[in-house]
């Protein structure tokens, strides 16, 4: 029993921590500010909740301790991470950060600019 | 530019009740475990601020129209007035009493005086940050 549950704990957290290392290797590598905000806000609010389920496992299995804590710390971060990264690529986009060069789709870019004309900016 | 922020403003509604609500677990249980008033205190402004963030000055104001620098005054006074109690009693300044009682709901509960020393500290701590954040805030 202990085994199989070593099992369940170590396999949750390698998998979180490789979804981490992806994403440091995505914000290393990829060319511009959203598809970076892409790969920071989904790959790490996945592999941090990987990792706070093997914890949770580990101290539930193990230690025979029920931290529901964890359990209420993986709801914020599942609900808080992408509203975080929302946040941050729309306030550069209106912040005047260029896409990369070779995008060809734009749909913010109308929109954006029919709402400085409603509210008679420039 | 004021643009749609629909999606912050949703979730701060729904992620301020999970705050608040972790704000009083810690400080309810700081006696036994890590937590306490002052760690209460800053979680709980910072859910108002979530909503400060979200939302508007003037809009939390009306939701909650509570003047913070009272509730400095009354958490100031709430741990005085627990500090100085045991000196009309006999006892030196600062003795603490406690003593286990039957609630009804509850059971068996241990009711503390430090727990009302750690409430008005609780009190100063979210009225000084909201006071901080609200002056800097309103710059008009």
């Amino acid at each position: 029993m202990t085994i199989l549950a070593n099992i369940l704990i170590v396999f949750f957290i390698a998998v979180g921590v490789l979804f981490i290392v992806v994403t440091a290797i995505g914000l290393f590598r990829l060319p511009d500010l959203y598809t970076r905000a892409h790969a920071a806000s989904k790959s790490a609010t996945l592999g941090v909740m990987c990792v706070l389920i093997g914890v949770f496992l580990h101290f539930w299995l193990i230690e025979g301790h029920f931290n529901a804590r964890i359990l209420l710390g993986i709801l914020f971060i599942f609900i808080t991470g992408p509203v975080g990264g929302h946040i941050m690529s729309r306030s550069s986009y209106i912040a005047g950060v260029k896409p990369w060069s070779g995008t060809t789709h734009d749909d913010l870019k109308e929109e954006i600019h029919r709402m400085k004309k409603e509210q008679g900016i420039k | 530019m004021r643009t749609n922020n629909l999606i912050l403003q949703f979730t701060s509604k729904f992620v301020f009740f999970i705050i608040f609500f972790f704000a009083v677990h810690i400080f309810f249980a700081g006696h036994y475990t890590p937590g306490g008033g002052f760690v209460g205190g800053l979680l709980m402004s910072s859910a108002l601020v979530l909503l400060v963030i979200a939302y508007d000055l003037k809009t939390v104001q009306m939701i909650l129209p509570v003047n913070y620098m009272y509730m400095t005054a009354i958490g100031l006074i709430l741990a005085l007035g627990t500090a100085a109690f045991p000196m009309f009693v006999g006892k030196p300044f600062f003795t603490h009493f406690y003593d286990y009682f039957h609630l009804p709901l509850i059971g068996k509960t241990s009711l503390h005086t430090a727990a009302l020393f750690d409430l008005g500290v609780f009190l100063v701590v979210v009225g000084v940050t909201m006071t901080i954040i609200q002056t800097i805030g309103e710059d008009e």
